[in-house]
């Protein structure tokens, strides 16, 4: 590409120009920000559902599928609807295409029906972290659990290991892909893309290091719970409202 | 929206299944070598004279399912080029990352130095008298060692001896630990028990004896050889017992299961009574456990006629056989049909020319008797007449 004096005085103005206003290098190319600026040691991240906010509408799902380019068929995150018609027996749960476009009209309205967004849990002693045979999928000192794809065998044993499906094998990569709480959003101070386009606020971002943070209030003032805790996965994601038929 | 091949609700990611038939073959091909070994060692260590004839070939045996072993695993990998990192990098709470270490254990400390010990005299022999390649052959076997006197012959038989000893544990820490790869998964109830390391070393055992037999005695047919009918009744009172105890313990399991009736317990109940309903119910229990055992003690009940005898064994052998091969299958392809929400099941889908399709695993489970013969060839395994050194 030959560039002429013009094009470099061009760019040389633009750069000087967006330097003046407060922008700095990385802004201006979309690269990450430098690393100091986020301590790791500072966070021990989770999210927080709540149950009866959660309207079905699936925008987290097109959200996480676009921000992380989540190949077709397969989900970092999906919301379940539950329909229960009576408490001994079993309810009866859809999750259409990950609840990607939403779900269907309820046929029936005399049932108890709720939406339950899944992600993985970022399990403080997560099974996955525990069986992988090389450490490819680790938690991070801020309490992501993480894969390393340049690292994963993809054996697939983490997969078998995770009592909450959220592990697939990336069908063009070969290796295995999970959320990641979007790690490369919430080091640059950002929320997750599924709590930012959730339309009413129903997963909440949460840092448990963070005194300010409101899942101290939340937590003190609320009734939570993990999905499975006979698992004993110490699981980062809580719900409020869980309804004891949800798996 | 109906999911093909989907019955209730399976977890968007579950519906896939992640473990191939290949990793069937895997618990399948290591309990057949774990199970081989065991029979050699009755004669070495436990002076079980009458199985002598089918030492050399257990061991054999043992050595060319082992060389397969590793096979379909890495077949299956996403990314097969970085298994090495299991040996440079292990990951140390990991029960998968230990495989590399008891495999290379296993192949090189038990059993091929066992085969070389064993064969010792007669590669020397051979390297001296063989011509061209195979006196090549024979001189690198020999590792350079010509000395083949009495005494070092003695010295090979205490070690040999020490071998097997350490052998046996070695044995069942391989299929024992193959067992605790599956029933160590809390999330998959299908898998989670600790019986599953004792019930796969047991079925690797009852495997690897039924596959010597039936070795043993199609290799004796091709050769036009008589049967030596005392070793293949001991064989088979061995298999006997040990299909009592394997057949126990797995009933044993499902006992246990039904009477506490978990959480899981329906979604699986319905799982063995619709999905595994053929290769439970009817291939490993009933065509492959409950009619060799049946069969087996027929022929330790009554005096029955050699030829006679011989068929039941064979019928026997070759059920148990498939009987395995189905419970494996139930185990690993079963483990994964269920969801882990209990309220729905998938389909397995195997496909056909593809990496881990049902032609590469054909040619995988035909590979262990092409790599036999070449170990026969190499080192005959045949005894007939021959006068133990030890």
């Amino acid at each position: 590409m030959d560039i002429s004096r013009r094009d470099l005085f061009q760019i040389g103005g633009k750069i000087l120009v967006l330097a003046s206003v407060g922008a700095t290098l990385e802004q201006i190319t979309g690269a990450a920000p430098p690393s100091d600026a986020y301590r790791m040691a500072d966070h021990w991240w989770g999210m927080i559902i709540d149950i009866d906010q959660c309207i079905g509408c699936g925008n987290c799902v097109r959200a996480c599928s676009r921000e992380n380019n989540v190949p077709e068929g397969y989900f970092r995150t999906w919301v379940e609807r539950y329909q229960i018609e009576e408490e001994d027996k079993p309810p009866r749960v859809e999750s259409p295409n990950g609840a990607m476009d939403g779900f269907p009209p309820l046929t029936r309205t005399d049932l108890k029906s709720f939406y339950v967004p899944k992600l993985c849990n970022h399990c403080a002693d997560s099974p996955c972290v525990q069986v992988c045979p090389v450490g490819a999928t680790f938690v991070s000192p801020d309490g992501v659990v993480l894969v390393d794809e340049t690292y994963c065998l993809g054996c697939r044993y983490c997969v078998q290991a995770c009592p909450y499906g959220c592990r697939y094998l990336h069908p063009a990569k070969n290796t295995v892909d999970k959320c990641t709480l979007c790690y490369h959003r919430i080091t640059q101070g950002l929320t997750t893309a599924c709590c930012e386009n959730c339309p009413t606020g129903a997963r909440l971002l949460v840092d448990f290091k963070n005194p300010k943070d409101p899942v101290h209030e939340i937590l003190r003032t609320h009734k939570v719970e993990v999905l499975k805790p006979y698992m004993a996965t110490r699981a980062k994601v809580y719900y409020e409202n869980l309804d004891g038929a949800v798996r | 929206m109906m999911i093909p091949g989907v019955d209730g609700f399976m977890y968007p990611n579950e519906v896939e299944l992640q473990w191939s038939v290949l990793i069937v073959l895997y618990p399948y091909i290591t309990g057949l070598v774990a199970g081989a070994f065991i029979l050699a060692s009755l004669e070495r260590v436990f002076k079980v004279d009458a199985v002598r004839p089918t030492y050399r070939l257990a061991l054999l045996t043992a050595l060319a399912f082992l060389l397969v072993a590793p096979l379909p695993l890495q077949l299956h990998l996403g990314h097969p080029e970085r298994s090495f990192e299991m040996y440079l990098t292990p990951h140390t709470s990991s029960a998968m990352a230990m495989f590399g270490f008891v495999y290379l254990w296993y192949l090189t400390v038990v059993l091929l130095l066992e085969i070389w010990l064993e064969y010792r005299a007669e590669i020397v022999q051979l390297a001296l008298s063989s011509q061209g390649l195979k006196r090549w052959i024979y001189r690198v076997l020999t590792l350079g060692s010509y000395n083949v006197s009495p005494e070092a012959r003695r010295v090979d038989d205490k070690v040999g001896y020490a071998v097997t000893v350490i052998g046996i544990p070695s044995a069942f820490l391989l299929h024992g630990y193959v067992g605790f790869i599956f029933g160590s998964v809390k999330a998959n109830p299908w898998w989670s028990s600790p019986l599953m390391p004792i019930v796969f070393l047991f079925s690797a055992m009852v495997s690897g004896i039924a596959a010597v037999m039936v070795l043993y005695a199609v290799s004796m047919k091709l050769r036009k050889t008589v049967i030596d009918m005392r070793c293949l009744d001991t064989i088979a009172r061995y298999l006997f017992y040990t299909f009592v105890i394997d057949f126990t313990l797995e009933m044993l399991d499902l006992v246990h299961r039904t009477y506490e009736s978990d959480e899981s317990f329906r979604s699986l109940d319905f799982m063995v009574h619709t999905r595994l309903w053929g290769s439970q119910v009817i291939l490993q229990i009933f065509l492959g456990t409950l009619v060799p055992l049946a069969l087996l003690a027929g022929t330790q009940l009554f005096r029955i006629a050699e030829g006679r005898r011989k068929a039941m064994y064979m019928t026997a052998g070759g059920l148990t056989l498939i009987g395995i091969f189905a419970m494996r299958w139930n185990v690993v392809i079963g483990g994964q049909l269920f969801s882990k929400s209990f309220l729905g099941y998938t389909s397995y889908k195997m496909e056909l020319v593809t990496r881990e399709g049902l032609v590469p695993a054909i040619l995988l489970m035909l590979l262990p008797f092409a790599i036999f013969l070449v170990l026969v060839k190499l080192l005959p395994p045949w005894q007939e007449g021959k006068a133990h050194e030890a």
